[in-house]
């Protein structure tokens, strides 16, 4: 268990012990296993990680997004205010208002036959006490917030007339409508060419930095967080297993999973035909219940003792955590 | 049969169009998916294709394989002209040129073997027998890693997205292919299995002498495999060359764009976003004239919307299609 931190000022978000168990057919999932971590008022937290990492179940966890089926623990407080386990209702007000998330796949999340205008109008006067014209009129800001070229024009045009980085510019519009204090991006960028995805992470730390938000991305991505994050969390298997500032991380990575995750990244200023190294296998069952490290398997640095015991995360170096029994040593940077 | 030193793939001036239907079928328009395009690919060589969405990548891939066939243009594979063939003799002429694809679930049938997937080919092509064939399928999944004994017998639902995509790429190898043609053949998985279909690859190149013709969105990963790298753009090719030479000193502003809005794994590298380029690719249906890139390109003048560049020979191995291109303090 991570070392408790009191309370500090400017303090956002404060996510303590979170389990996630969903039912998939007659299986039980143990999505999350322990999440802890606190995001600032202001900063940009990269929660990066594999697919079924448990990244994205974590996020709609505290976001009150799961199904119903799904069992959740642990705490989950914004401003010090619970959020797990609210009524419906009162999660509700809370969502766009204070949290809003943006998803991968803007298609799904927008209305196919609705215009985007009232998209974004329907959105406000959700939260909002405007009338339908002041909340068109505030549509409209929003859009050219979010820098949307002719947004008079595009207000009253239907999803399928946009582009991809155009529609997720849109459904930052629609999350931005009441001034959320945090603001999840899930995937945003993941499926938007390079060109766009740069204009996406832009735009996001743009406006973070203009309406004062706490910023979470997920990722599956190191080189986006380490491009475009503060503090970046590093999932596996349910669990972080390594959380520093982007450059202390960067500097000396020490969990070998993410030093495994960093070499395999096509770089740039590597030889071409040079082999990635790689570590061996996939991520473990989410059935299982893991006795040890759930990266023992695949782990070059194992030794006995992580097949016994699982290590916790803990603070080793000043704001560098990680979970691990025999870390990477100095001297090997990303 | 195309000389030693000659090119093993030569595709000069392909065009692709479709013609679609506007509203109400009343205004039609034609997507100049690709619009002239000409390379190489020498013997054991890779050429990297590298291309935003609607750049026509994976229509030019397809147009290569006849698939459909192009609208004009040559693609001479082995000294014989794909687009010239029809028939037996076609299907003869592309079975040393194969593809794989980026879904491996979608292009693998559900309902088959591992050993029927891989044996297709030969079956197809009528190539020996049983007992022949049987021991073709082990010696093809061992090349790609995946032990027959465990392999053989399961469907594709009982693989994992890595798993099939070796699978895929057993299937592609069968009957000993010269070229195979990858369509994002990488970009579905995550970073680690990603490494390990591109070690795979790479791999299969020293030890069989296959070349490849790799086409995906992600610069970083083309760069990876490739001894050439073509970036393209709405239709057209923007640059050609080694991708080294590329990377330190790019001509194109397209390429210089496309280097500089891709995040690496450095917190510390200088940002270079000041250098992304605005706005998105305008439709193929009704593409600028002149330079295609003019329209988001910080350089352009009058001429590049009246003269199409043509792609030309800049120096050693390096093209570019540009009337202005970046020169030596240009580097990123």
């Amino acid at each position: 268990m991570e070392r408790q931190v009191t309370r500090e000022p400017g303090l956002l978000l404060e996510v303590d012990d979170l389990h996630v168990r969903l039912r998939r057919g007659d299986r039980e999932i143990r999505a999350v296993r322990g999440l802890t971590y606190r995001v600032s008022v202001g900063r940009t937290l990269a929660i990066v990680g594999e697919s079924g990492s448990g990244k994205t179940v974590s996020c709609r966890a505290v976001m009150g997004l799961l199904p119903p089926t799904a069992v959740v623990t642990g705490s989950a407080r914004l401003e010090g205010k619970e959020l797990l386990g609210l009524p419906d209702a009162e999660m509700r007000e809370h969502l766009g208002a204070d949290l809003a998330m943006v998803f991968q796949d803007p298609v799904r999340s927008l209305n196919p036959t609705m215009r985007i205008g009232a998209q974004i109008t329907e959105a406000i006067q959700e939260h909002l006490p405007l009338s339908r014209g002041e909340a068109g009129r505030r549509a409209v800001e929003l859009l050219e917030r979010v820098r949307i070229p002719l947004a008079g024009r595009r207000f009253h045009e239907y999803p399928h007339q946009l582009s991809g980085g155009m529609r997720q510019r849109v459904m930052i519009a629609i999350a931005l409508a009441c001034h959320p204090r945090l603001l999840i991006a899930d995937e945003a960028t993941t499926a938007l060419d390079v060109t766009t995805q740069a204009q996406i992470m832009e735009l996001l730390l743009e406006l973070q930095r203009e309406l004062g938000m706490a910023l979470v991305f997920i990722s599956h991505d190191l080189s986006l967080a380490a491009s475009y994050a503060d503090e970046v969390m590093v999932m596996y298997a349910g669990r972080a297993v390594e959380r520093a500032p982007t450059r202390t991380l960067f500097a000396q990575v020490r969990m070998p999973y993410t030093r495994a995750l960093l070499e395999a990244i096509p770089r740039l200023d590597r030889p071409a035909h040079s082999l990635l190294p790689v570590v061996p296998g996939q991520p473990p069952d989410p059935s299982a219940q893991h006795v040890g490290c759930s990266f023992a398997e695949r782990c070059p640095n194992v030794r006995p003792a992580c097949r016994e015991t699982a290590p916790p995360l803990e603070q080793h170096e000043p704001d560098h955590f990680w979970a691990c029994w025999n870390p990477c040593q100095v001297g090997w940077a990303g | 049969m195309s000389s030693p030193t000659g090119p093993l793939l030569a595709v000069r001036d392909l065009v692709q169009e479709f013609e679609v239907r506007g509203r109400g079928g009343s205004r039609g328009g034609v997507v100049r998916a690709v619009s002239g395009v000409s390379f190489d690919v020498r013997p054991g060589e890779t050429l990297g294709i590298v291309g935003e969405t609607g750049s026509g990548k994976s229509t030019l891939a397809r147009a290569i394989v006849q698939a459909p066939r192009p609208r004009s243009g040559s693609v001479v594979f082995r000294g014989a002209d794909l687009a010239r063939l029809r028939g037996r003799r076609l299907l003869e002429a592309r079975r040393q040129l194969q593809m794989v694809f980026q879904d491996p679930y979608a292009s693998l049938d559900p309902t088959w073997r591992v050993e029927e997937i891989v044996s297709e080919p030969l079956v197809a092509h009528r190539v020996g027998d049983g007992a022949s064939r049987r021991s073709r399928v082990a010696e093809l999944l061992d090349l790609v890693r995946l032990d027959p004994r465990r392999y053989s017998g399961r469907r594709p639902r009982e693989l994992s997205g890595g798993e099939c995509q070796r699978v895929a790429i057993a299937r592609a190898l069968a009957l000993s292919p010269a070229l195979i043609i990858c369509d994002e053949a990488v970009s579905s998985f995550d970073v680690l299995i990603q490494a390990q279909v591109l070690n795979l690859f790479e791999r299969l190149r020293v030890e069989l002498g296959l070349s490849y013709l790799f086409i995906a969105h992600d610069l970083a990963i083309v760069k990876q495999v490739s001894d050439r790298v073509a970036v393209m753009y709405l239709g057209r090719l923007c640059e050609v060359g080694p991708p080294d030479a590329m990377y330190r000193r790019p001509l194109h502003p397209y390429t210089l764009a496309l280097l500089a809005s891709i995040p690496e794994p450095d917190p510390n590298r200088e940002r270079r976003l000041h250098r992304t380029i605005a706005g998105e690719p305008p439709s193929p249906i009704d593409p600028p004239s002149g330079c295609r890139f003019r329209t988001r390109c910080p350089r352009a003048e009058g001429r590049c919307a009246e003269e199409v560049p043509p792609l030309r020979v800049v120096a050693g191995d390096r093209q570019v299609a540009c009337h202005f291109p970046l020169e030596q303090e240009a580097s990123p």
